[in-house]
């Protein structure tokens, strides 16, 4: 048995452990965070809109100065403010957009990678949450929020459908848009707000309805729920926006919303793992939480069993996979807000079985109970991944104060985005009312 | 006797004792054609399994019948269809559970080889074997007069079969539909197989390419890949079998890889050169190009129906080269005399589908029926490695027509039949209409998906509700099970809501 105080503390260490990741991870001159602790790891953009939105976070609880704070985020505004928007196949962005992974120190693209909208709307999520945070009467906070401003107009997020119903996933330069579109619950709930409360360049007034035409409603292990295997699927767009009570026309058929359903999904994770289909070493109540994150690979591991079948970086997902075993040792910490108490027993659980999941006192992106690892314990990933700890730092903070969610309610873009995607009820109204 | 067919590559016209057999039954080298009658009930253009199952269907009933064929009796189907690619996915099934021997404690002698000559003669002993069902003979001896000969339309009322002419009060068009090849620059110069010419194979070609992630695309895939050919497939969107369950598709792809499939989704063949006796395939995902080598090129890319040469002008019926034969709900064409059934001018291109539209035409055309095409309730079935099914709406067409739906979902991980064979990959997903228990649909994948469909399709066409299959005794332990422990979670959904929702 711990007391809440006990709780509180664990919970601060494992806040502030994954905070440090983008101090560490931050290119100070240009504000670009790394992807990864990988040696010569590019930035992704996603990483960098969570560590503008883990500043403020920071700065609240004591941990870095709000002029520290303020120079990080001017300094990645400045940058992508000034950078290169032609599209090239080196530039950094297209009509407002941004290459999925950029170069740490030049900020040019990388790895042939796409120009990414979900991944901007991550970045765009801290973008506007640094604009809500920052607006003290100084001339840096002006700029922060003049930037941030211009830099969520500048997106134009009608081009992203490319003339179809939804917004695609992603754009190259030498072959155009991707041929994926979002298929399904997935994290884009975020996309779409953002994208249709943009007063410059918004996504067609149906697109958001065309997107959730695909959802699936299932009854699953007795929970019945708005169906997606990954666990980061049911918490991304909760980091930001504050989804308890407020529905969209799907949620009001089902009488249910997004929080609720995150809620349900943790249920789901954790009886699949005390199912545990594939009989996998250290699996069951207390230990769950598949989702996308790094994993062992067969080639690197030649000590693994023989006919042992990894999957390295991988979408995990419940109740299809793919599931080699392997858990997000952070995914519970991320749905504290969901389900408290299932999270923290999971959470002290698995460490107290699992220690070495936290290399450096940080979460690593994944561990393996039942593959053995180099040092005697389980196999652990070797590294660490930025956006793992934005979303710890933010969902911890979001269940012991409520101050992302706090700040995007005031964002009057997420506000017209929700109200836009159809959303109505609970603290969405009331903001309604007062600026009636 | 081995010869060079269009695809350049070595295929043999097999005379062995199985396909003497075949061919005496679907074109028998000594048949007459009959003298016409001065009139016929019903001429049926075609004799593939819609023309088959018509032609009983109305002979049946009395009316005077003939038959024409240009080919072979049984069509696709039973020629170069789902028949011998059925024969050869079992093969590869015996393969796949030699290589998983040891998970069940059975060690298999090294050595276990594949002698696709053997393989290839079993697979024509079945198709001959199915083949005496419909022979020519039997028609024959039914009162059918079949006729063997290109036919062409002549008049409204009319056609011409070699030098006979033909009457007709109605006629059905059921000439079924032929491969669509893509257009890929160099694909016919270097040759390449189709359905058409893959059953003729007489050696196991070392490297296939597989151009296509349809049913076909991806049942040959998986088969070839098995029987120890290194088997890459190439599909030019981001999912294989679209149109089917995205989770389906997605444990399709996992599938795939664990057997060593090499998977290109999203992927183009944009050029085929061929090099001394390979094949030098260049492939483009998004702006990255990657070349491969292969002795053998499979295309699955689609059907076209045929159409050509049939004079329909002179028939009055409407049709173009995509579509096929124009037709109304009540498989009607343009010219009300004649009607048209199956791959000719279906969407759905499936042989049970045919011989369902055959049953419509005959009724609607002989003997005054009101029959729907859209009242049919179609099942279909992908014969990998597990099975796909599906029958009647997917969620996404269902919300589309603003039909509240909701899923009941049990993984095979949960059904005990399956855990004890360790083949636990699948899923039953069974839809309703959200607050009752009216089945809309449903998607089973797994190893026996094609047979439990049936039950679904049942279901939905007798009206009966998921509440209702919860009381049905299903034997146990069976896979089928999976299908009562849905109908369970209905009924446990449902008496949870009136005591207050989890």
């Amino acid at each position: 048995m711990t007391s809440p105080s006990d709780d509180d503390a664990l919970l601060d260490e494992l806040q502030r452990a994954a905070f440090d990741y983008f101090l560490l991870a931050v290119n100070e001159a240009n504000g670009l965070v790394a992807d990864t602790t990988r040696d010569g790891s590019p930035c992704s953009i996603a990483v960098v809109g969570f560590a503008l939105s883990a500043y403020p976070i920071a700065v609240e609880r004591g941990w870095m100065s709000r002029d520290h704070a303020v120079a990080l985020s001017l300094a990645a505004l400045r940058f992508f403010h000034d950078s290169d928007q032609s599209g090239g196949a080196d530039a950094t962005g297209y009509k407002g957009f941004f290459y999925h992974f950029l170069d740490m120190r030049t900020g040019r693209r990388m790895w042939a990678s796409e120009l990414s909208m979900i991944d901007t709307a991550l970045l765009m999520a801290g973008v506007l949450t640094a604009r809500e945070y920052f607006n003290a009467d100084d001339t840096r906070e002006s700029e922060l929020c003049h930037l941030a401003d211009e830099l969520y107009r500048n997106v134009d997020w009608r081009w992203s459908q490319a003339g179809g119903a939804t917004i695609m996933q992603g754009w190259k330069p030498g072959s155009g848009f991707l041929h994926y579109g979002w298929e399904g619950y997935t994290e884009a709930v975020l996309l779409y707000v953002l994208a249709l409360g943009s007063p410059t360049h918004p996504v067609a007034p149906d697109a958001y309805a065309s997107w959730t035409v695909t959802y699936q409603w299932e009854n699953l292990y007795g929970f019945d729920f708005l169906y997606a295997g990954p666990l980061f699927i049911h918490q991304f767009s909760h980091a930001w926006i504050d989804l308890r009570g407020i529905r969209d026309p799907f949620m009001r058929d089902k009488r249910s919303d997004y929080f609720e359903n995150s809620r349900r999904a943790v249920l789901v994770q954790r009886e699949y793992a005390r199912r545990n289909p594939g009989g996998f070493s250290g699996f069951d109540e207390d230990c769950w939480g598949l989702t996308a994150c790094d994993g062992p690979r067969g080639d690197a591991m030649p000590s693994f069993p023989p006919g042992t079948r990894v999957f390295g970086y991988a979408a995990r997902g419940v109740p299809y996979g793919p599931d080699d075993g392997t858990i997000a040792g952070w995914a519970p910490v991320a749905s504290l807000p969901f389900a408290p108490e299932i999270a923290v027993q999971a959470v002290r659980t698995m460490l107290r079985r699992y220690p070495e999941m936290r290399p450096g006192g940080r979460y690593a992106s994944c561990f393996n109970p039942g593959l053995a690892g180099a040092d005697g314990g389980c196999w652990v990933s070797a590294n660490h991944f930025g956006l793992d700890q934005g979303i710890v730092t933010m969902m911890i903070e979001n269940h012991r104060t409520e101050l992302v969610w706090r700040l995007m309610q005031r964002c009057s873009y997420v506000v017209a985005g929700l109200k836009g995607a159809g959303f109505r009820g609970g603290w969405l109204s009331r903001v309604t009312r007062r600026r009636a | 006797m081995t010869t060079r067919d269009t695809t350049g590559d070595a295929v043999s016209e097999h005379s062995d004792r199985s396909e003497h057999e075949r061919m005496k039954n679907v074109r028998p080298p000594e048949w007459e054609n009959p003298v016409p009658a001065s009139r016929y009930d019903f001429v049926i253009v075609g004799a593939g399994s819609t023309g088959l199952a018509a032609a009983h269907a109305a002979v049946a009933r009395g009316a005077k019948v003939a038959l024409v064929e240009r080919n072979l009796l049984g069509g696709t189907s039973l020629n170069i269809g789902c028949v011998p690619s059925k024969a050869i996915i079992r093969a590869s099934r015996v393969c796949a559970e030699i290589s998983n021997a040891e998970r069940y404690g059975v060690y298999v002698p090294p050595g276990a080889r594949v002698d696709f000559s053997e393989l290839m003669k079993r697979m024509r002993s079945v198709r001959a074997r199915i083949s005496r069902v419909d022979s020519a003979r039997e028609l024959a001896a039914r009162g059918v007069d079949v006729f063997f000969d290109e036919a062409r339309f002549t008049e409204r009322d009319s056609l011409s079969v070699g030098d006979a002419t033909l009457r007709f009060k109605r006629a059905l068009i059921a000439t079924g539909a032929r491969p669509d090849t893509p257009a890929i620059p160099g694909l016919a110069e270097s040759g390449f197989l189709t359905n058409e010419n893959l059953f003729e194979l007489t050696l196991l070609p070392r490297r296939l390419l597989v151009i296509g992630g349809g049913p076909f695309g991806c049942e040959m895939a998986q088969a070839f890949c098995r029987l120890g050919v290194h088997t890459t497939i190439v599909q030019n969107v981001p999912m294989f079998l679209p149109g089917e369950e995205r989770d389906a598709a997605q444990i399709l792809s996992d599938a795939f890889a664990r057997d060593g499939l090499a998977v290109r989704l999203d992927t183009m063949a944009v050029s085929v050169r061929r090099d001394g006796t390979e094949k030098v395939v260049d492939l483009v995902r998004e702006d990255t190009r990657e070349t491969i080598v292969v002795d053998a090129i499979l295309t699955g890319t689609g059907r076209l129906p045929n159409v050509d040469g049939l004079n329909l002008e002179a028939a009055g019926v409407a049709y173009d080269t995509t579509r096929g034969v124009h037709v109304d709900d009540f498989l009607r064409t343009a010219n009300p005399r004649i009607y048209a059934a199956g791959d000719a001018c279906l969407e759905y291109k499936f042989s049970d589908t045919a011989e369902a539209s055959a049953h419509i035409a005959v009724s609607n055309a002989l003997f005054r029926g009101r029959k729907r095409l859209s009242a049919l309730t179609v099942p279909w079935c992908t014969y990998t490695d597990p099975e796909i099914a599906h029958v009647g709406l997917g969620v996404r067409e269902a919300r589309e027509r603003g039909i509240d739906i909701a899923t009941f979902t049990v993984p095979m991980h949960d059904v005990d039949r399956a855990i004890v064979d360790s083949e636990t990959t699948g899923f039953v997903k069974i839809h309703v209409m959200e607050r009752t228990d009216r089945i809309l649909g449903a998607t089973i994948v797994g190893s026996h998906a094609g047979e439990m469909i049936s039950e679904i399709t049942l279901a939905i066409v007798a009206g009966v509700g998921l509440e209702q299959l919860a009381s049905v005794m299903h034997p146990y332990p069976t896979e089928s099970g999976g299908i009562r422990q849905a109908a369970d979670a209905f009924v446990l959904a449902r008496h949870r809501a009136a005591g207050g929702a989890r």
